[in-house]
């Protein structure tokens, strides 16, 4: 916030000051002007932002200013040179193939990860302090090797093609594989860099990373494919030795040339070869791989054994099943036993009240004494009228029977018994099942 | 090696779309606005496009063409844009293709192609080759595709006017963040180059003197946000007429030689027109420009010199006309000449150093005139719109359409003004005893737009003890009576504080000057206990709803005392 400091100084107060509080309201401010801001500057965008956003000045400062913070952590570091120590400031120019030309800019710990821009700030960086003329004028010691080393380094890191030679021999920017030996709990922290500095000469972008305990199996196998099938750009030409450059001796030129070319393909064998026992040392030591077995055995297992469960669920349903039936059958069948006992049963009831009524029957014409009018009645007559019903009841079903039955029960009177006989000998007769002749006595 | 991509930001220019010329400028990435080339080394394109043959011509190409072809070369368009024919005056365009009517408002009838059939030319048409012509050289400079542009138009064009322009500038694939004006944008190229992040309140006469109009306008800028209080537009006064005077001078002096006058002859006309012009720019560099024509009118050379005496009296009545534009439009803001704290001169023909000095005397000493010839700082008076909407488009230029859109909404643009200044009574320093209760510290100036808030430090009192802050409505001091004496004596006073504290800043000596009186004692607060020499800081915080706030402490002390003063509403 922008406090301005003045010159003045403010009204001594009087003495007495009349009111409770400190602060005092006179009056309301004049009624507001309504005018149209122009929507241009910085300023007037703070504004809108706070307008829109509904914030006070202190709320929107204090936000900025978070935002800002955050800001300059995201940023690159300003300072990016490094001191150079005694031994490098004494190397021979001519000696530039085993210079490290990071290391002389200053910018070491970037190394293959420098950018364009670094460089040239770090370059710059080194120039100021070391430029012959500055050197002379300071100390008047006319040396200017560290310069040209400067120089030489500058050339090598801002042209692509030789810096891509330098980085590709580059070894302090590699990092050691750890061995196979080595039993450190994290692995990952020991991979990790070794394959992103190796992945620095992969020829596609981006590189797999080794990853950690949480890469899933797809992760481990594209990182493992990747590796196997790595594409390189590292080259050895930097290591060649120097041609010599003299139209003379035109054999020994080749000669040397050859020699290059062949060193050139040994390294790169070599370097394959290399990195792909990288690779083998990492695959055996990465326990991710036997994890992923294990998983994969245990879902198999686990597969069988829900495989059996439900095997073992069917079984015992089908077995419950022929259970329920049999017991089923077993109860229909005694079912069927006790209603055929009960059929018999009432067979033999009926019968019984059948052989009841028969009796009643032939109690009856008994009773009416053979429905003869006075006296002892005659044998024959006798033996007619037991004829006559003998062949009632065997013309009546048992039903009709229990009837007449019923309607002879408590009769005594002849003349009653024989109505009631000769209604249901009618009744017969009218059903057809006999004829009036039959009937010897009744029916006259 | 290093195929690490930068951040893609998005490439914005900023475009002064003038009626005679057009200027482009981009925003370097540390900040500083700066003006484009185009192919041929201008930085002032002339918003010409000529056809002749098969080509197109644009810039200063096509200009040299209206001397050997003026009806197919098309110049002053852009005030016909989104006009319809009975409105437009078409005088500029009389030495070149002639505006006729069309459907769509103006067109001009043009032979694109050698001997083919003239093809209409819609403004709106010409308008989107100019700006795909500018796009092209700035992308060129740039070497990468522009995004979006900013463009500035005066203050009078109005919104059907503003959007075909967008239209036009859309339809060669050049997507138009804002539109700006030309005034604000000029303000803004200051504004933007002062190092402060806390701009001072100022009141400022921005003075567009073109090539075919002038423009003034009156802006108040409080806090770096710019508020339109005037305009006055004079469509017959600009460039153009200051050629006339020397097209004249030349032509009385052509005849007087070769009894022959060259504007009878339209080529002849336009030829000493072109030359008068390029004159005209060196004597506002040098105090004497020579001309040569060959082949004049009746096929005389022509060679001459004038000297910038000659040309200033000739001129005399037209830096009148400009003196009496910068009068009117104070005067329609409802202030005085003194109330201005700041002219900048922008436009072609501000680069004449004879109308700078006559704007510098008309306002008092102390009144800072930006122009090259009465500041050596001073920007391109050419190059102010364009650097302008430069800066403003790469503000915006992260911005997504709809936050440009909702921020200058009428919603959020439309603020109350303070009507009047608020400030805090002091301790006069002079000790001048009988006028020390009248001095008021201005915190907030009139036309300040709320919310707003200032802070300021004061010495607590010369004796110690307990202090009144009695904040107040002030008026403005009338201009008669400030004797010119004392404003020397202030003047001097400032240069002994400058002495004493280098880090005193510049709004302190126009607070100063400004001599307010209280109208309206607002509220007052004491503050207790303040030793001989402690500083006592004071805030105050006017709220959207004109409720304010004060805020004072001691510096370094603890507690203090605030107090609020409910708006009206």
């Amino acid at each position: 916030m922008n406090v301005v400091a003045t010159k003045h100084s403010l009204l001594p107060a009087e003495p007495e000051w009349p009111h409770e509080s400190g602060f005092h309201i006179l009056e309301h401010l004049s009624e507001p002007t309504h005018r149209n801001l122009e929507p241009v500057g910085p300023h007037y965008l703070a504004h809108a932002r706070r307008k829109r956003h509904h914030r006070t000045f202190s709320e929107d400062d204090r936000i900025v200013a978070a935002q800002q913070a955050k800001n300059v952590e995201d940023a690159d570091p300003g300072e990016i040179s490094e001191p150079e120590d005694a031994m490098l400031l004494s190397r021979d120019p001519k000696d530039w193939k085993n210079q490290d030309h990071y290391a002389v800019l200053g910018i070491s710990k970037y190394r293959w990860k420098a950018t364009d821009e670094q460089i040239k700030r770090a370059h710059r960086k080194k120039v100021l302090k070391h430029h012959p003329d500055k050197k002379a004028a300071a100390g008047g010691v006319d040396d200017d090797n560290f310069f040209k080393c400067i120089q030489k380094a500058m050339e090598i890191l801002t042209d692509p093609v030789k810096r891509r030679q330098y980085d590709s021999v580059d070894e302090s920017a590699d990092v050691e594989p750890p061995s196979r030996k080595s039993k450190a709990k994290n692995i990952y922290r020991l991979w990790n860099p070794v394959f992103d500095s190796e992945g620095r000469f992969s020829k596609k972008k981006p590189v797999p990373r080794f990853g950690d305990d949480k890469s899933t199996k797809a992760e481990v196998e594209e990182f493992y494919n990747f590796w196997y099938n790595f594409d390189s750009w590292r080259t050895f030409e930097y290591l060649d030795e120097d041609v010599p450059d003299d139209n003379e001796n035109r054999d020994q030129k080749r000669h040397v040339e050859r020699k290059n070319k062949a060193a050139r393909a040994k390294r790169k064998t070599e370097d394959t070869a290399r990195l792909r026992k990288v690779v083998d040392d990492a695959l055996a030591m990465d326990v991710r791989l036997q994890k992923f077995r294990q998983e994969e055995r245990l879902q198999k297992d686990a597969k069988k054994i829900a495989r059996e469960a439900e095997e073992k669920r069917l079984a015992e349903e089908a077995k419950k099943k022929a259970e329920e039936d049999a017991k089923k059958k077993e109860e229909e069948e005694a079912a069927l036993k006790a209603s055929k006992a009960d059929a018999k049963k009432v067979k033999e009831a009926a019968k019984n009240a059948a052989k009841k009524n028969k009796r009643v029957l032939r109690k009856s014409a008994e009773d009416a004494n053979y429905f003869h009018a006075d006296g002892a009645a005659p044998p024959d007559v006798i033996t007619n009228v037991l004829a006559d019903v003998e062949l009632l009841i065997t013309k009546l079903d048992n039903e009709e029977l229990d009837v007449v039955a019923k309607k002879l029960a408590g009769l005594k009177v002849s003349d009653e018994i024989k109505a009631v006989l000769v209604d249901s000998i009618r009744g017969s007769v009218s059903k057809g099942s006999t004829a009036d002749g039959d009937f010897k006595i009744l029916l006259k | 090696m290093s195929d690490t991509e930068e951040p893609q930001q998005k490439t914005v220019i900023g475009i002064a779309f003038g009626n005679s010329n057009s200027s482009i400028a981009f925003t370097s990435p540390d900040g500083k606005a700066e003006v484009i080339a185009n192919e041929e080394g201008d930085r002032q394109i002339p918003s010409v496009l000529s056809y002749v043959g098969d080509e197109e011509y644009h810039g200063a190409q096509a200009k040299s063409h209206l001397v050997r072809n003026p009806k197919t070369t098309v110049a002053y368009f852009r005030d016909f844009l989104g006009k319809s024919f009975a409105d437009i005056d078409p005088t500029n365009a009389h030495s070149s293709a002639h505006p006729i009517q069309h459907d769509t408002g103006v067109a001009f009838s043009v032979e694109e192609k050698e001997g083919a059939e003239p093809s209409t030319l819609t403004v709106s048409e010409i308008t989107t080759r100019h700006i795909k012509r500018l796009q092209e050289s700035a992308a060129d400079f740039l070497g990468k595709p522009i995004d979006g542009c900013v463009i500035t138009v005066p203050t009078d064009f109005s919104d059907a006017q503003r959007r075909i322009l967008s239209e036009a500038s859309k339809a060669c694939g050049l997507e138009v963040l804002q539109i700006i004006q030309e005034p604000v944008a000029s303000l803004l190229a200051y504004t933007a180059r002062e190092d402060t992040s806390h701009p001072a309140d100022k009141t400022v006469l921005v003075l567009d003197i073109g090539g075919t109009r002038t423009d003034a306008a009156v802006i108040a800028s409080r806090g770096g946000m710019f508020t339109l209080l005037a305009t006055q537009h004079d469509y017959e006064l600009g460039g153009r007429q200051f050629d006339d005077v020397l097209v004249d001078h030349f032509s009385k002096e052509f005849i007087k030689k070769h009894k022959t006058d060259p504007r009878e002859n339209e080529r002849s006309l336009a030829k000493l027109r072109l030359e008068c012009e390029a004159t005209k720019k060196t004597l506002s560099l040098s105090t004497s420009a020579q001309i040569s024509i060959e082949s004049l009118a009746g096929g005389f050379d022509f060679h001459s010199t004038v000297n910038r005496l000659r040309f200033d009296l000739l001129s005399k009545k037209l830096a009148d006309q400009v003196v009496g534009l910068v009068e009117s439009v104070v005067k329609k803001a409802g202030m005085d000449l003194s109330d201005i704290n700041e002219v900048i001169l922008a436009g072609g023909s501000s680069h004449i150093p004879k109308l700078a000095s006559r704007i510098q005397q008309l306002f008092p000493s102390t009144t800072a005139v930006q122009a090259p010839a009465t500041n050596p700082n001073a920007l391109n008076p050419s190059e102010l719109s364009a650097r302008g909407a430069a800066i403003q488009a790469s503000l915006i230029a992260e911005f997504e359409a709809e936050d440009i859109e909702q921020s200058t909404h009428p919603a959020v643009t439309v603020t109350p003004h303070l009507a009047k200044p608020i400030g805090v009574v002091i301790h006069s320093p002079e000790g001048d005893e009988g006028k020390a209760e009248d001095k008021v510290y201005v915190f907030l100036d009139a036309e300040t737009a709320v919310p707003a808030r200032r802070t300021a430090t004061f010495v607590g009192t010369n004796v110690g003890g307990d202090v009144l802050i009695r904040i107040v409505e002030a008026k403005k001091e009338s201009v008669d009576i400030t004797p010119p004496k004392e404003v020397k004596e202030k003047v001097a006073d400032e240069d002994d504080e400058d002495d004493d504290d280098d880090d005193e800043e510049e709004e302190d000596e126009k607070i100063i000057k400004r001599v307010t009186e209280v109208e309206k004692v607002i509220a007052e607060a004491v503050l207790k206990d303040v030793k001989k020499g402690q500083k006592v800081e004071v805030m105050l915080n006017v709220a959207g709803d004109l409720t304010l706030t004060l805020t004072a402490r001691v510096v370094g002390g603890k507690g203090g005392v605030r107090g609020t003063v409910p708006g009206r509403a």
